[in-house]
């Protein structure tokens, strides 16, 4: 076992980890942080992407220990500091961008990555950029709409919902 | 205009503010104190004879408590199957023991053989692989007619085959089918795969069992659709624990789509355990034992066929489809190709009479049961398939053979010949619907623009009717349900006028948390943030049966319709009594309660107040407080059907296929949050155009699980799916319940794959390529490809 002090949302934060524990076990189970989740074994669902030093990454594929002393941002961390949804999370309520919720912690977390670099994504680009993250309800329409809408722009042609 | 947060208003779910915020409480989100955790060690044969397991070394390392194996579960129940089906010749069907750790043989890989509980996750994972089984591999089953060979390998040696059922219906009605064949003008036939899917939640399932010795309460925290079911089940059948000793949790549950119903091995394993070892005890299935240890769904392999008349009425239909049940009868499995499947044969279509035959078979594989439309599916994609393959033959449209032959509006109520009635639709307006979203009309200028380019352009319709909010109990009971299928809820008004409701429906997705809200705030007038959703544990809701077959708001919301009618009749003599008036002169309106004709009133928390502190109340004649619980069994089933268009377009290089649009025209009755009605109608696409191009559950001859993970088994991803254009404004309501709802969840999954596959097939003809008559799913391009090349 080897003590990890990872700054978590902005607040320092350790704890003991062997040398195969991955960084979203060490998050859940260690930390208590259970907003980042884990649907499968080989890198492949995105439930658990988290942002390591700014970059988006599926946390389970990281050792926690070689991580150690890096800045870790997690679902947790991305409401306003007033505790009111943040950007990207207040548009996929908007537009019904998740349902069972599961995936929904990696979604957001991909999504805002893809808005970090890419301020205004075609709707091909983000679902390119979403590629990495299944979700099994929503058929990714409404993550695709949320996802153009938390960049500003006109989700009116995604489909034509009649009223 | 809808009210506010009232019924027909896209009200934001309240759900998402857990959700988004990393709060929402999934099981394994529950560590419970001096929780140990539990390690499967599964079968990697798929069939064989267990001669020895040694635990010695695995039972010495660290942190390891104790490791259970078959033995252990010898004086204990195996997993029960809830659905008897009866045979052709009116026998039983066969029913194998299902222990819940392998006793003697092994039957498919995955199947349980010990459990490690240790005190960390790791240990018991290390400590599992120290254990020594030693099987005798047995030769393996895995092609359903092959296992029905005279000398196959047999799955179970104490049946007399692996022949569950040979089912017919309706078995009276097969002499008339064939005399309809006998006398048809032409007759349209086509063999089909339905293929092996998993659904695939994207939650894991996970099993906490905690156990209290002082009060001898058990409690199970798992991921399920239905936990007062689960708690029937395993309290009655496995573990002989009553009632009032069991308490069953489904906090929030990562969606389901089916898998989520039955009673599964590792739920009893942790509540046992825990009763054992009197310390909780957890069980978090990886991605790779979901794969091999979830009931799998659909794997049908059907030959089905269409008489029409000269003038192309259809005449009869008659099918013989094989049933994959796989090594053990998963909880529902014997209902899904039989009367989930059988009855809706009839389709939208006017076709006198109709054969139906299924053999169900046992196989070295995982077990098979309902997912996603489970069934119905299934009988969709054969009629929507074969309708297509006849206009071809015919050289007529299939939107005019479709429409030729549908049930007109003012035939119904209509009794199909597959015994079940519908009350009312109109097939046409969603043809109609469908056809203009889709711009059906610009069609043929697209494909030639799209020839111009060397690719071939399709476009493929489906019509589907499908049946839901299951299920009436005495009918169900009939045909050889051992549950009813009612569905509950109790209304808890407070004092101050705020209202908890505690349903007996299960949201894992479907965000009852805000639609139910809705219907009791319509019903009332007070805002909906007055009214909290109670779900998922069975120490506070009434006996319900859950969420699956898209049934919560069809059965559930009626359940709670009835309940808030109870209370809004009790609050109305209350309000008489404070008013001073006859009950009859009361009006209920935004919350208000008034005296008809007169400016006399009191409002909501008014009444509810004088429930609850009751100094100026009738309390000669009637009870204090303010609280009704009422059940529903419904009448029917419900019959939501639509008109489901994909276009695509096709490299005739590669034979990849890409689809361009996707357009859905449904009719679901009233809709209570179109939001949240059109967010099911995608994920329900989504999963249909993922069967139809991507999906696929496949094994090798031996029975070795080829599709275990992500990396084997392709998951459609944002950019295999294209926008969809859903439209749900036509609108027949249903007529036997008070919201007149039909359900919406399954819809998308069930229209889909025929419309996906009838649009390759009509591609491929528009490119000369009129030879394919029919491509199996998933449509690779590696399959499409070969049937172009195969002349």
């Amino acid at each position: 076992m080897t003590k990890v002090t990872l700054t978590v949302n902005g607040r320092s934060m350790s704890g003991e980890a062997e040398g195969r524990t991955l960084l979203s076990s060490f998050l859940r189970d260690t930390l208590g942080l259970t907003g980042t989740h884990v649907g499968c074994d080989t890198s492949q669902c995105g439930a658990c992407v988290v942002h390591v030093d700014g970059l988006a990454m599926k946390s389970c594929t990281v050792l926690a220990q070689d991580v150690n002393g890096a800045s870790v941002t997690t679902i947790e961390g991305m409401a306003n500091a007033d505790g009111s949804l943040g950007r990207v999370q207040q548009a996929f309520q908007d537009h019904h961008g998740l349902q069972c919720g599961f995936c929904t912690p990696g979604m957001v977390m991909s999504a805002a990555a893809l808005l970090a670099e890419n301020p205004k994504p075609t709707e091909a680009e983000i679902r390119h950029h979403l590629e990495g993250n299944i979700c099994r309800c929503t058929g990714y329409h409404n993550i695709v709409k949320a996802v153009l809408a938390a960049s500003g722009q006109d989700v009116s042609g995604l489909g034509v919902a009649a009223e | 205009m809808p009210m506010d947060g009232g019924i027909g208003a896209s009200t934001k779910r309240r759900e998402d503010l857990r959700f988004l915020t990393g709060n929402g409480r999934y099981t394994d989100d529950i560590n419970l104190r001096g929780q140990l955790y539990a390690h499967f060690l599964r079968s990697q044969v798929a069939h064989g004879r267990i001669t020895a397991i040694d635990t010695a070394d695995a039972a010495a390392m660290p942190g390891v408590v104790r490791i259970f194996t078959g033995a252990d579960f010898e004086g204990v129940g195996g997993l029960p199957c809830g659905w008897q089906v009866t045979d052709k010749h009116g026998q039983p069907m066969q029913e194998p023991a299902h222990p819940v750790l392998a006793q003697g043989k092994v039957r498919h890989v995955g199947d349980p053989i010990a459990v490690v509980v240790a005190e960390t996750a790791e240990q018991a994972r290390d400590a599992a692989e120290a254990i020594v089984v030693d099987i005798d591999e047995l030769p393996a089953v895995v092609d359903m007619k092959a296992a029905l060979a005279a000398d196959a390998p047999k799955v179970h040696d104490d049946l007399t085959s692996n022949l569950c059922y040979d089912w017919g219906f309706v078995e009276e009605n097969k002499g008339a089918v064939d005399a309809a064949f006998s006398a048809a003008a032409h007759v349209t036939t086509l063999e089909l795969v339905n293929q092996r899917l998993v659904a695939n939640p994207m939650e894991p399932r996970v099993a906490v069992g905690d156990y209290d010795p002082w009060n001898d309460m058990s409690t199970l925290y798992t991921t399920s659709q239905n936990p007062h079911v689960i708690r029937l089940l395993m309290g009655a059948f496995v573990l002989g624990i009553p009632e009032h000793k069991l308490r069953v949790v489904a906090p929030d549950v990562g969606g389901g789509f089916g898998s989520k119903i039955f009673h599964y091995a590792e739920e009893a394993f942790c509540t046992f355990a825990a009763r054992q070892l009197k310390k909780p005890v957890k069980w978090t299935s990886s991605r790779s034992e979901a794969f091999m240890s979830d009931a799998h769904g659909r794997d049908h392999v059907t030959r089905i066929e269409l008489a029409l008349d000269a003038d192309n009425n259809f005449t009869a239909i008659r099918t013989e489809t094989y049933a994959n049940m796989g090594a053990y009868l998963s909880t529902f499995a014997p209902s899904v190709p039989t009367w989930l499947h059988g009855t809706l044969m009839a389709g939208n279509y006017k076709t006198p009479v109709i054969y139906v035959n299924v053999k169900a078979v046992f196989t070295n594989t995982v077990p098979v049961d309902a997912y996603r439309g489970a069934g119905r599916p299934e009988a969709t994609f054969q009629l929507e398939r074969l309708i297509d393959k006849a206009a071809r033959e015919l050289g007529v449209s299939p939107v005019d053979l479709r429409r030729q032959n549908f049930i007109q509006p003012d035939q119904f109520p209509y009794a199909t010949p597959v015994a079940v009635e519908y009350d009312t639709g109109n097939y046409d307006a969603t043809m109609d619907k469908m056809l203009e979203l889709a711009d059906y009309a610009g069609f043929d200028a697209r494909a030639a623009e799209s020839a111009k380019a060397g690719k071939l352009r399709g476009f493929g319709i489906a019509h589907y009717i499908e049946a839901c909010g299951i299920a009436p109990s005495n009918l169900v009971g009939q045909l050889g349900a051992r549950a009813g299928l009612y569905e509950s809820a109790t209304v808890r008004v407070n004092a101050t006028g705020s209202i908890s409701v505690f349903t007996g429906s299960h949201s894992h997705g479907q965000g009852h948390e805000t639609t139910f809200a809705q219907v009791v705030s319509e019903m009332i007038g007070i805002d909906a943030g007055q009214v909290e959703i109670v779900h998922g544990d069975t120490s506070n809701t009434p006996m319900g049966m859950g969420t699956y077959g898209s049934r919560s708001l069809a059965v559930g919301g009626s359940a709670l319709v009835r309940a808030t009618n109870k209370i809004i009749a009790k609050a109305k003599k209350i309000a008489a009594h404070l008013l001073e008036a006859a009950e009859a002169d009361i009006e209920l309106k935004d919350g208000k309660f008034s005296v008809a004709g007169t400016d006399k009133s009191v409002d909501w928390a008014g009444v509810t107040l004088a429930a609850y502190v009751p100094h100026n109340y009738p309390l000669e004649s009637l009870e204090p407080g303010l609280e009704e619980t009422a059940f529903y069994d419904p009448s029917n089933f419900t019959y939501p059907a639509g008109a489901y268009g994909c276009e695509v377009e096709l490299d005739p290089e590669t034979g990849k296929v890409t689809i361009l649009n996707f357009t859905a025209a449904d009719d679901f009755g009233n809709v209570v949050n179109p939001m949240i009605v059109e967010g099911q109608v995608h994920g329900g696409l989504a999963q249909g155009i993922g069967q139809a191009m991507l999906e696929a559950c496949a094994y090798d001859a031996d029975g070795q699980l080829l599709t275990g993970s992500y990396m084997d088994y392709a998951m459609p991803r944002a950019d295999d799916v294209p926008a969809y254009t859903v439209d749900h404004s036509c609108v027949t309501p249903c007529t036997h319940n008070p919201l007149g709802v039909k359900g919406c969840g399954e819809a998308g999954a069930i229209g889909s794959p025929p419309a996906v596959v009838n649009a390759v097939i009509d591609a491929l003809h528009r490119g000369g390529h009129t030879h394919v008559t029919h491509i199996d799913m998933p449509v690779s391009p590696s399959r499409v490809w070969a049937a172009m090349q195969a002349k």
